[in-house]
């Protein structure tokens, strides 16, 4: 891989391995509202972080920032390497495409398809082909141990397998980055607990792991654990 | 561990690296779009089958009324090319002050000497002389049933057939003989020349030899009866003074030939005669059929503008109701150009969806019109490619606003929705 193209670097780390890049990020909403002031962070390739903080301080705006959802309203953000400030709407969805895989709490599945399916979509806008989608869907629900139930309909799937299969569709294309949103926060214990390691031993593979969560039992199985509050950064530990 | 190995975390499944260019660029190409609107179409099977009724009465309504007007025109145009548009009718006309002219003795033979005409008959009133079945039926029932005199020429003349026995030849018009016209025929409840038939015209009987069929250039001629004018003028002193001579001119001269007939018929009072073509009545029946039609047409039309709003409508309300879908394929990589693609596809194929429903009611309804009708059933050809089409023309206008209101969502905010 080589040469810049328009502002996004070609590599989606930087060579000292930083995944995910803030600086002095304000975000503000209409109204004049701050949701983050002025927050810096580096979180580095292969991080495993939780992100904790009660609701309305910045935790999930900070997400959506990193995950390119969102524009920051100023500072810098570099995502993958990649300067995503400058970069164009095609820009950002390419790099959601290819290098970011999302999990939400509320898994966010089309009922009208098949596990297998559903995860297939997850690589829809990379112009992978169908079969070859279908085929990495497949490899996928079997690592989050959901192989037996690819024609299974979201309807009927426990709680705990729908963020299974979330999970699959955000890890099928092989992202850099995975981003998950309290994904544990619409299970009953067991299932959050299972959730939980599935993603701590898919991160240990190799991805960055960010994941947001206001249960500090939760933040506590991460290595890193950022704090917030009132939309700025309030504690960074490391074990 | 070094940083290398956590660039490409999970080698074995997902999107091959070779696959992966220096600048990863999202993309949704025109297949995988139609998959996705045709996904999103099933996934709400009944809305969209509601919503593209309205796209389908329309067009349906209009090619109905395209295809049953197309129907009875080639009808009637494929009548007068049967007949042909070369008879022209040569009919005494009336003077100034309101009396009927008489054509005289001499204009059939005239007429016949002619340049360019094919075929000459012509009728001959029989007046005062009725039809019965028998003697004993009351001389005031006459049925409405005219006679008239004939030479051995008209049926072909008329381009008309006989339905049973045969027409008058050199012989048989000599004769006490009578051909019935298809309506006559019915009032005399006569349904076969066979067997010796006979009818009481005049004070004389007549043996049935012939029934015609309908003459569709001179309908009229149906009601009446017909007799030969050599015994007319015998036995009903019948002046030999057409009321109607039927021409038959050469196909490229009938325009000079209608010039010269009146004159021909009458050399000495040519305004006293009245020319005329009968195919050119049906073609002016037909065009009137077409005026009609205009009229119907612009009803579907609104019937198709009422379809186009329900269309917005319900994809208005579908963007709204997924919002969470919309948050998640723009996290997946969908940029917003691939959101509004998808809306506009949607909204497009519903209603090519109902175009194509919409052509086959309106074929199908064309098709039950030209069976009770008995005519040909004619669906046009433009229809064919136009029903369709008008539905994505349609499907593509009224899906702008809300294609546009997809795309302008903002992705947290619609993940934040559900």
């Amino acid at each position: 891989m080589s040469a810049e193209t328009g502002g996004m670097s070609a590599e989606p780390t930087t060579a000292n391995g930083v995944a995910l890049e803030l600086r002095d990020v304000v975000k503000e909403y209409a109204g004049g509202v701050q949701a983050l002031r002025r927050v810096s962070v580096d979180i580095r390739s292969g991080d495993r972080v939780a992100v904790v903080g009660p609701s309305g301080s910045g935790k999930t705006t900070m997400l959506t920032i990193l995950g390119t959802l969102e524009r920051a309203t100023s500072g810098d953000v570099r995502v993958a390497g990649r300067d995503v400030v400058k970069a164009s709407d095609s820009d950002l969805a390419g790099l959601r495409a290819f290098e970011i895989g999302f999990v939400f709490q509320g898994f966010h599945l089309q009922d009208s398809m098949t596990a297998l399916d559903n995860v297939a979509n997850g690589m829809l806008y990379t112009g992978v082909p169908l079969r070859e989608r279908r085929e990495s869907a497949k490899v996928a629900l079997d690592r989050v141990g959901l192989g037996h139930r690819i024609t299974h309909r979201p309807q009927q799937l426990s709680g705990g397998e729908k963020q299974r299969v979330a999970i699959a569709r955000a890890i099928a294309k092989n992202p850099t980055i995975i981003l998950a949103d309290e994904p544990t926060g619409n299970l009953d214990s067991k299932s959050g607990q299972s959730v939980l390691e599935l993603l701590h031993q898919l991160a240990s593979e190799g991805a960055t792991l960010t994941l947001i969560t206001h249960d500090d039992h939760i933040a506590e199985t991460f290595p890193r654990r950022i704090q917030m509050r009132d939309g700025e950064i309030v504690g960074d530990d490391r074990r | 561990m070094s940083v290398a190995a956590f660039r490409r975390p999970f080698r074995r499944p997902g999107v091959p690296h070779s696959r992966r260019s220096d600048r990863d660029v999202a993309r949704l190409p025109p297949h995988e779009l139609f998959g996705v609107a045709l996904q999103g179409l099933r996934t709400r099977k009944l809305r969209a089958a509601l919503s593209a009724l309205g796209i389908a009465i329309g067009i349906g309504a209009m090619v109905a009324v395209v295809g049953v007007s197309a129907s009875s025109q080639a009808n009637l145009l494929a009548t007068i090319d049967s007949l042909g548009t070369n008879l022209l009718t040569v009919t005494p006309g009336t003077t100034f002050f309101g009396a009927n002219e008489v054509l005289p003795s001499t204009a059939v033979p005239m007429i016949r000497a002619m340049h360019n005409v094919q075929t000459v008959s012509a009728v001959y009133s029989v007046p005062n002389a009725n039809v019965f079945r028998t003697p004993f039926v009351p001389s005031e029932e006459t049925g409405g049933i005219g006679v008239d005199a004939t030479d051995t020429g008209l049926v072909k003349a008329m381009n008309g057939s006989v339905a049973s026995g045969h027409f008058f030849d050199a012989a048989s018009e000599n004769e006490p003989t009578v051909v019935l016209g298809t309506a006559a025929a019915q009032d005399l409840q006569i349904t076969s020349a066979t067997g010796h038939v006979q009818l009481f015209v005049g004070g004389t009987w007549f043996t049935v030899i012939g029934i015609l069929n309908s003459m569709t250039l001179d309908t009229s001629l149906d009601d009446n009866v017909f007799i030969g004018l050599p015994v007319a003028e015998r036995l009903f002193q019948v002046q030999p003074s057409p009321t109607e001579i039927y021409v038959r001119a050469n196909v490229n001269d009938v325009s000079s030939v209608s010039n010269l007939l009146a004159a021909t018929a009458d050399p000495q009072n040519a305004d006293g005669v009245d020319v005329s073509q009968p195919s050119d009545v049906l073609e002016a029946r037909a065009a009137a059929k077409g005026q009609f039609t205009t009229l119907l047409l612009g009803l579907g039309a609104v019937a198709l503008l009422v379809g186009a709003i329900g269309i917005a409508n319900i994809m208005v309300i579908s963007v709204l109701e997924r919002r969470g879908e919309i948050g998640l394929r723009r996290a997946l990589g969908a940029t917003r150009r691939h959101i509004s693609s998808q809306f506009l596809a949607e909204s497009a194929l519903l209603a090519v969806l109902g175009g194509i429903a919409g052509l086959v009611f309106g074929a199908i309804a064309t098709w039950i019109y030209s069976i009770g009708q008995n005519e040909p059933w004619v669906v046009p050809l433009y229809a064919l490619i136009l029903a369709p089409a008008a539905g994505l023309v349609i499907g593509a206008v009224a899906g702008l606003y809300p294609a546009a209101k997809a795309a302008r969502l903002s992705p947290t905010e619609a993940l934040r929705a559900t």
